[in-house]
């Protein structure tokens, strides 16, 4: 028998457990922001975002982050690229066209794609993809967004056909006899019926898949080289919001400096692009969800 | 709906099965059924449940080729033709026999675009043509008035009846010959489910209706023809009005009365 006090020791342990998760994040915002406020007492906001060039480690500063965040969407869109319609067409496959025990086996065994460290993947796209693109086109740099987006679309390929997958598995099964049963192909039943009553579920996939993208780091801190660089031109070298916060932490930039505070500032830019696409994700949810029954 | 019985035996045959026996794996669902329906007549299957007659209707359209481990001997002609040769396209025996399911099941489409779905996939591009099919057959399930000012709405706004209704528009838009019902108004309230079966003395005018039911008195109300299905077998199958007032068969009359099932 458990009795009224030991209830109330176990509530509050649990209690205790819960808000450690709150306080962190509190705490991490916390010190981002701080950071981030004497950062800009030096440095002006409108600097911040409309200086070109970004090169607080020089002596000549500049701290434009427009080249990192230039090269963090670029790195992003080639990932998404490759991503999106191979996790969509596994998706659908999956779903409209494999034996059933085909899905159960295979499902898993795609997932391990998303569990192999990323140190690996950044060493695949530097030294396999990068040289392989070299052979197809011997300008491309040693160097490279092109590889390195490659290799992260590979990486967030799970994200998009798992959840695409079960966005697809959750439209009732009615729909899908329905559409059959008035003559359509499974191609036409994929694509007229069951994508779009799951559009939201995929566009959720999508979007959880950018924002892995967006922050992804050791992939990009190999393979891309550490040359921030206003382009989109995807065969040179550039550097990316979490590249140059590895570079920056690993360095020897002393504590407490400006050099050091740049890290916060970029952080925070990132911060809120992430924020921002899980608010976007989130409210996809709640609003498109398509009711049944 | 009686009374015509001479009149019926005159009339083309469109749906025949012979032979035919259908497993799950080891299991047989369906025993050596042999069955003739004609055309522009409406048949009714009913029997207690797993005796197999929604398997059966599920074979006229090929929808439990679906299913793992199905399988089936025997012969099915529609129109004469053979519906399982390998060579028949599904998708255009599934134009010629339409279904309506258990539960209304619109696509998450406007009304309009659920109506216009089968036409769509079926290669029709003039917009013309698929605007009046879609009027007509809203019109022709008594739905047009309902919904003509919120086509654009989407179908799952509408109410469980109304959706059913739609469904029903949506089959027919593709001029089926046949249409397949699988208790289509079991899960609907008597107002709506008296709709449908207007409606069904209309339809069978332009097209032969076959429907599973597990309401005695909607069989006896709605159908020419009735088939008795129990554990399988095909018990019997003659005249409604027969099957309901003087069948043959003990468990016929034993299922009729409730007795069982």
């Amino acid at each position: 028998m458990r009795t009224r006090t030991q209830e109330n020791i176990i509530e509050t342990l649990l209690k205790f457990a819960t808000s450690i998760t709150i306080l962190t994040t509190i705490g991490i915002i916390g010190v981002l922001l701080y950071e981030t406020i004497s950062f800009f007492k030096e440095v002006s906001i409108i600097d911040f975002i409309t200086d070109k060039e970004w090169t607080p480690l020089f002596a000549q500063k500049h701290f434009g982050i427009l080249p990192l965040v230039s090269g963090t969407i670029l790195t992003t869109l080639i990932a998404i690229a490759v991503a999106l319609p191979i996790g969509l067409t596994i998706a659908i496959y999956l779903n409209m066209y494999a034996p059933k025990g085909f899905r159960k086996s295979f499902k898993p065994m795609l997932e391990v794609l998303a569990a192999v460290p990323t140190v690996v993947y950044g060493f695949f796209a530097l030294t396999v993809v990068t040289p392989f693109l070299q052979t197809i086109y011997p300008e491309l740099s040693g160097f490279n967004s092109l590889s390195a987006g490659i290799v992260m679309g590979i990486m967030i390929i799970p994200f998009v056909s798992s959840l695409s997958e079960d966005a697809l598995y959750a439209v009732p099964k009615t729909l899908k006899e329905a559409s059959f049963g008035m003559g359509a192909t499974r191609f036409q039943t994929s694509f007229k019926v069951m994508v779009p009553a799951a559009s939201s579920g995929i566009i959720v996939s999508i979007i959880l898949a950018i924002s892995r993208a967006i922050g992804e780091t050791m992939i990009v801190a190999i393979a891309v080289g550490q040359q921030p660089r206003l382009t989109f031109d995807p065969t040179v070298p550039i550097e990316t919001i979490t590249a140059y916060i590895v570079q920056v932490s690993m360095g020897d930039v002393p504590h407490g400096s400006l050099e050091y505070r740049t890290i916060f500032a970029a952080g925070i830019t990132l911060f809120i692009f992430t924020f921002l696409l899980n608010t976007v994700s989130f409210w996809i949810k709640k609003k498109f969800h398509e009711k049944y029954d | 709906m009686t009374g015509s019985e001479e009149l019926i035996k005159e009339k083309k045959t469109i749906i025949e099965a012979r032979n035919v026996n259908v497993f799950y794996g080891h299991f047989q669902a369906l025993k050596d059924i042999n069955i003739i329906m004609k055309e522009n007549t409406v048949t009714a299957f009913i029997g207690p449940s797993g005796c197999g007659k929604s398997t059966f209707l599920r074979c006229f359209n090929r929808m439990n080729d679906y299913i793992e481990q199905f399988h089936i001997k025997g012969e099915i002609l529609i129109d004469q033709k053979k519906i399982y040769w390998k060579s028949v396209a599904v998708e255009e025996l599934r134009k010629e026999v339409g279904m309506v399911f258990q539960k209304p099941n619109p696509f998450p489409k406007s009304i309009f675009e659920n109506v216009a779905y089968g036409l769509k996939i079926h290669g029709v591009k003039d917009k013309n043509f698929i605007e009046e099919r879609v009027v007509k057959s809203l019109k022709d399930v008594a739905l047009w008035d309902e919904v003509k000012d919120d086509l654009k709405k989407s179908a799952l706004a509408l109410s469980g009846g109304q959706q059913q209704r739609l469904c029903i528009a949506r089959t027919l838009a593709v001029e089926p010959k046949i249409i397949l019902m699988d208790e289509p108004t079991s899960a609907l309230d008597p107002i709506s489910t008296a709709k449908i079966e207007e409606l069904l003395f209309d339809l069978k005018q332009k097209y032969t209706i076959v429907i599973v039911t597990h309401n005695m008195q909607q069989a006896a109300r709605i159908s020419d023809k009735t088939a008795f299905f129990y554990m399988g077998d095909l018990v019997e199958y003659d005249d409604t009005k027969t099957i309901f007032t003087n069948p043959k068969q003990e468990k016929t009359q034993n299922y009729i009365t409730g007795r069982f099932g």
